[in-house]
C-alpha cells in the first residue's frame, strides 16, 4: 500500500470524528443555553402568576363599636355567616372562615383607616382570599384529585363555586405584592420591605466603596512608586476579589457586630460588608479605565503647568468616569444579588415591617428569595420565583446602564 | 490669580489629597488582616477546647452541644472530615460536569464558531455567571432534585431529596461560563503560526485542536479550572438549599451530604450565645475554606501567569 493509499483509507475514518468534535462543541454550548433557558422559563411560568391574586368581595357594615374593639376579623365572619346561612356546625363555619385570609381584617382595618367616613356605612369590600383558594382559582391545587389528597374540602368548594359564580371571588391584579413587606400569610407577603432593604444596603455600600474603590485604583496607577509594598496591595487585592462571600460573612461578624457592636440585621452592617466584597471589581475596573487615559492627556495637562493632582483630578479622572462607574455598576448589580454573607449578619430575620432606616433590622431580595423558598405553604412557591423575577429585573437593568454607559461614553483616543 | 513660589496653599491641599489616597489604599490590606485576625482569633478560642486533631481527623460532626453537662454527647464531637469529604463530592461532580461542556463550548467558539455566532452567545452564556447563587438554589431545591428522585424512583432506586447530585449539577451549571471564559482566552491566545503548522502537514481542524492547541493551552485550562474548583468549594447559598444538613461520609452522589459552607451558614444563624464551641467551630471551618481557596487560587493564577508569559 503506498502512503496516499494508507492515508485515503484513512480519511473518511478521520472526517467522521472531525464532525463528531465540531458536535459536541454546539452540543455544549446548546446545553448550556438551554440549561439558561429552562432557569428562566421556570421561574417566569412559576413566578408570573403572582400578579394576580384571588380576592372576596363582602358586604359589610364597620361600625364604630368594631374600630374601638379592634374585632376586625369578627366583622368579616359575622358577613360570611350572612351570606351562608344555612352553615351552622362549627368546624363547618370554621371552613367557611378559613376562606378568607386569616390577616383580612388587618387589610379591613387598613381601608377604614385611610377613609374612615365608611364607618357605619354599608358597603362591599374586596378583601384576599386564602391561599387555599388563590392556589386553587389559579389551578395550582387541582380539584380534580380525590378529597382526601386535596387541601380543599367538597364543602370548601361548592361555597367557592358559589361565589365565583356571583361574581364575589375573582382574581385581581395583586398591588399587596410590591407595597407590603414580609408576612406568615403568603396570601399578604409582599416584596416592597425586602427590596427597601437591600435599596438602603446597596446605598450605604455605593458610599462606601466607589470613593474608596476610585481613590485606590488612582493611587495605585497614577501615584504609588513602584515597591514592595504596592505590590502587596495589588496582590491582596487580587486575591480579596477570589475570597468567598460567606467569608467576608464571617469577617462582619466577628468584626462589625462583636468587636465594633454594631446593631444586628442592619442594612449598614449589610451594605458595609457588601462594600468590601465588591472594592476589588470595583479597583480593578477603575484601573483599568485609568490606564485606558492615554499618557499625552497627562503631558498636555503637564505641559500647562498642572501640577500632579491637579492633572488627576481635572483630566484623568474626568475622562476615566464612564468606565469606572460601569465597573461600579457591574460590582453594586453582584452586591445585589448577593446572599450568603448577609445571613452572617443576621439580615435572615423575619422582618414585617418596611425599614425606614439603615439602622433598622432588614433583610434584602436575595435573603428573601432564600426565606420564601423554605416555606412549607405551596402559595410562597410562586412569590419565591415572583421575587426571583422582580431581582432578575433589576439586575437586568443595571447591567443594561452599565453597557448603555459603555457604549455612549466610551471614548477611542 | 498668580503663581507665587510662596503660595503654599495648594502645596498642603495635595500634600491631603495625597495622604487620603494613599490610607484608602490601605483598606484593602485592612480587609484581609482583618479576615485573617477575626478567623484566627475565634479559631485558636475553638482549638483550645476541640483539639485541632479531633477537628482535622474526627469522622463524626455532630456540634449540637447539651444544654445540661451530664447529658449524652454534652460536648458534641467536631470531626470535620465528613464536612470536607461532602464539600469534594459536590464539587467534583459539579466540575465534572462543567469542565467538558465548558471546554468544548470553550474550544468552538474559539475555534470553529463565526463571528456573529460568537457576537451573540458568548455574552448569552455571560448572563449564567450574572444570575445570583440564591436563584440558583432555588432551582436545585425545586426542580432538579424533585426531578432527580423522580427519575430515580422510576428507575427503581433511592435518591434523596437534598442529593449531592441535584447541588452537583446545578453548581456545576454555575460555572460553566467562568470555565468557558477562561478557556476561550487561552485557547484564542495560543499563536496562530502552531495551528498553521499543524494544519499545513494535513491534520484536519479538530486534530490540530486536540494534539497541538490543547497541549500548548493545557497549563491555562489547568489554572481556569482550578479557579472554578475555589469558586465551587466557597460557594454557599446553592448547597444550603439544595444539599442536606447531616454529615454523612458517603460517596454516594444519590445521598445528601453537607458541605463546610453549609455548616458555617447553620452554626451561625438563630440566636445563640456566642463563645460556645458550636459557634466558634464556624470560624475554624471559615479559616479552613479561606485557606483551601487561597492557596487554590494563588496556584491557580501562577499557572495562568506563567502561561501567559511563554507566549508573550
Amino acid at each position: 500500500m503506498s502512503n496516499a493509499e494508507r492515508i485515503k483509507s484513512g480519511l473518511s475514518r478521520r472526517y467522521a470524528a472531525e464532525r463528531r468534535f465540531r458536535l459536541y462543541g454546539i452540543a455544549a454550548i446548546l446545553l448550556a443555553l438551554g440549561f439558561l433557558g429552562v432557569m428562566l422559563s421556570v421561574v417566569i411560568g412559576r413566578g408570573a402568576s403572582v400578579l394576580q391574586q384571588a380576592y372576596v368581595q363582602l358586604p359589610a357594615t364597620v361600625t364604630a363599636e368594631t374600630v374601638e374593639m379592634g374585632n376586625w376579623q369578627g366583622v368579616i365572619k359575622a358577613t360570611l355567616r350572612q351570606q351562608f346561612p344555612d352553615v351552622r356546625k362549627r368546624q363547618a363555619k370554621k371552613r367557611l372562615y378559613g376562606l378568607v385570609s386569616p390577616g383580612a381584617g388587618y387589610i379591613l382595618r387598613q381601608q377604614i383607616e385611610q377613609n374612615p367616613e365608611w364607618i357605619g356605612q354599608r358597603r362591599t369590600y374586596w378583601l384576599p382570599a386564602s391561599d387555599d383558594v388563590d392556589m386553587l382559582l389559579k389551578g395550582i391545587i387541582d380539584r380534580t384529585v380525590a378529597e382526601s389528597e386535596r387541601r380543599i374540602s367538597n364543602q370548601e368548594l361548592v361555597w367557592i363555586d358559589q361565589f365565583v359564580a356571583s361574581g364575589q371571588l375573582q382574581l385581581q391584579f395583586n398591588k399587596g405584592f410590591f407595597t407590603s413587606g414580609d408576612s406568615r400569610e403568603p396570601e399578604l407577603a409582599g416584596i416592597l420591605g425586602a427590596a427597601v432593604g437591600s435599596a438602603l444596603s446597596l446605598l450605604v455600600c455605593l458610599v462606601l466603596a466607589f470613593p474608596l474603590g476610585v481613590m485606590t485604583a488612582v493611587h495605585l496607577e497614577e501615584f504609588a512608586p513602584k515597591n514592595r509594598w504596592t505590590d502587596l496591595i495589588e496582590v491582596n487585592i487580587n486575591n480579596l476579589a477570589a475570597v468567598p462571600s460567606i467569608v467576608f460573612g464571617l469577617l462582619g461578624l466577628a468584626v462589625f457586630l462583636n468587636v465594633f457592636g454594631l446593631p444586628r440585621s442592619a442594612p449598614l452592617v449589610g451594605g458595609m460588608v457588601l462594600a468590601l466584597m465588591t472594592l476589588p471589581t470595583i479597583i480593578i475596573a477603575a484601573r483599568a479605565a485609568l490606564k485606558s487615559v492615554p499618557p499625552s492627556i497627562r503631558q498636555a495637562a503637564m505641559a500647562m503647568g498642572a501640577s500632579p493632582v491637579q492633572v488627576v483630578l481635572h483630566h484623568v479622572l474626568p475622562s476615566a468616569m464612564p468606565g469606572m462607574l460601569t465597573g461600579t455598576i457591574i460590582g453594586m448589580a453582584q452586591a445585589l444579588g448577593e446572599t450568603a454573607p448577609l445571613l452572617m449578619i443576621g439580615m435572615v430575620a423575619f422582618i414585617v415591617d418596611i425599614p425606614q432606616g439603615i439602622l433598622e433590622p432588614a433583610t434584602a431580595l436575595p435573603v428573601q428569595i432564600f426565606l420564601w423558598a423554605d416555606a412549607p405553604e405551596r402559595a410562597f412557591g410562586e412569590r419565591t420565583a415572583a421575587a426571583i423575577l422582580v431581582l432578575l429585573i433589576f439586575l437586568v437593568l443595571m447591567n443594561l446602564t452599565a453597557v448603555i454607559l459603555r457604549k455612549r461614553f466610551e471614548r477611542r483616543w | 490669580m498668580y503663581v507665587t513660589p510662596s503660595r503654599k496653599a495648594k502645596k498642603a491641599v495635595e500634600l491631603v489629597i495625597k495622604g487620603a489616597l494613599v490610607v484608602s489604599s490601605t483598606v484593602a490590606i485592612l480587609t484581609t488582616i482583618g479576615i485573617v485576625a477575626s478567623l484566627l482569633f475565634e479559631s485558636l478560642r475553638f482549638f483550645s477546647a476541640v483539639p485541632l486533631t479531633d477537628f482535622l481527623f474526627g469522622l463524626e460532626w455532630s456540634p449540637q452541644t447539651a444544654i445540661r453537662e451530664d447529658q449524652v454527647g454534652a460536648s458534641g464531637s467536631f470531626g470535620a472530615v465528613p464536612l470536607i469529604a461532602g464539600t469534594l463530592l459536590i464539587s467534583a461532580i459539579a466540575l465534572a460536569f462543567a469542565v467538558p461542556v465548558g471546554l468544548y463550548s470553550a474550544i468552538y467558539l474559539a475555534e470553529y464558531a463565526s463571528r456573529r455566532v460568537r457576537a451573540w452567545v458568548k455574552p448569552t452564556l455571560e448572563i449564567l455567571a450574572g444570575i445570583p447563587t440564591v436563584v440558583y438554589g432555588f432551582f436545585a431545591a425545586l426542580v432538579v432534585a424533585p426531578w432527580l428522585r423522580r427519575a430515580g424512583e422510576g428507575a427503581g432506586f433511592e435518591v434523596s431529596s437534598e442529593s449531592a447530585l441535584a447541588a452537583g449539577l446545578v453548581m456545576g451549571i454555575m460555572i460553566i461560563p467562568l470555565i468557558s471564559s477562561l478557556a476561550e482566552d487561552v485557547i484564542s491566545a495560543v499563536p496562530l503560526s502552531l495551528r498553521e503548522g499543524a494544519l499545513g502537514l494535513g491534520a484536519t481542524r479538530s486534530e490540530t485542536i486536540r494534539q497541538i492547541v490543547l497541549p500548548a493551552a493545557l497549563p491555562g485550562i489547568m489554572g481556569g479550572i482550578l479557579l472554578a474548583a475555589s469558586r465551587a468549594i466557597g460557594e454557599t447559598m446553592i448547597v444550603v438549599m439544595a444539599a442536606g444538613l447531616s454529615a454523612n461520609l458517603t460517596a454516594n452522589p444519590f445521598q445528601a451530604v453537607t458541605t463546610v459552607t453549609v455548616q458555617i451558614v447553620t452554626l451561625l444563624t438563630g440566636d445563640q450565645e456566642f463563645d460556645s464551641p458550636k459557634t466558634l467551630a464556624a470560624f475554624a471551618l471559615g479559616l479552613m475554606l479561606f485557606v483551601a481557596t487561597l492557596l487554590l487560587n494563588m496556584v491557580a493564577l501562577k499557572v495562568v501567569r506563567k502561561y501567559r508569559e511563554q507566549y508573550e
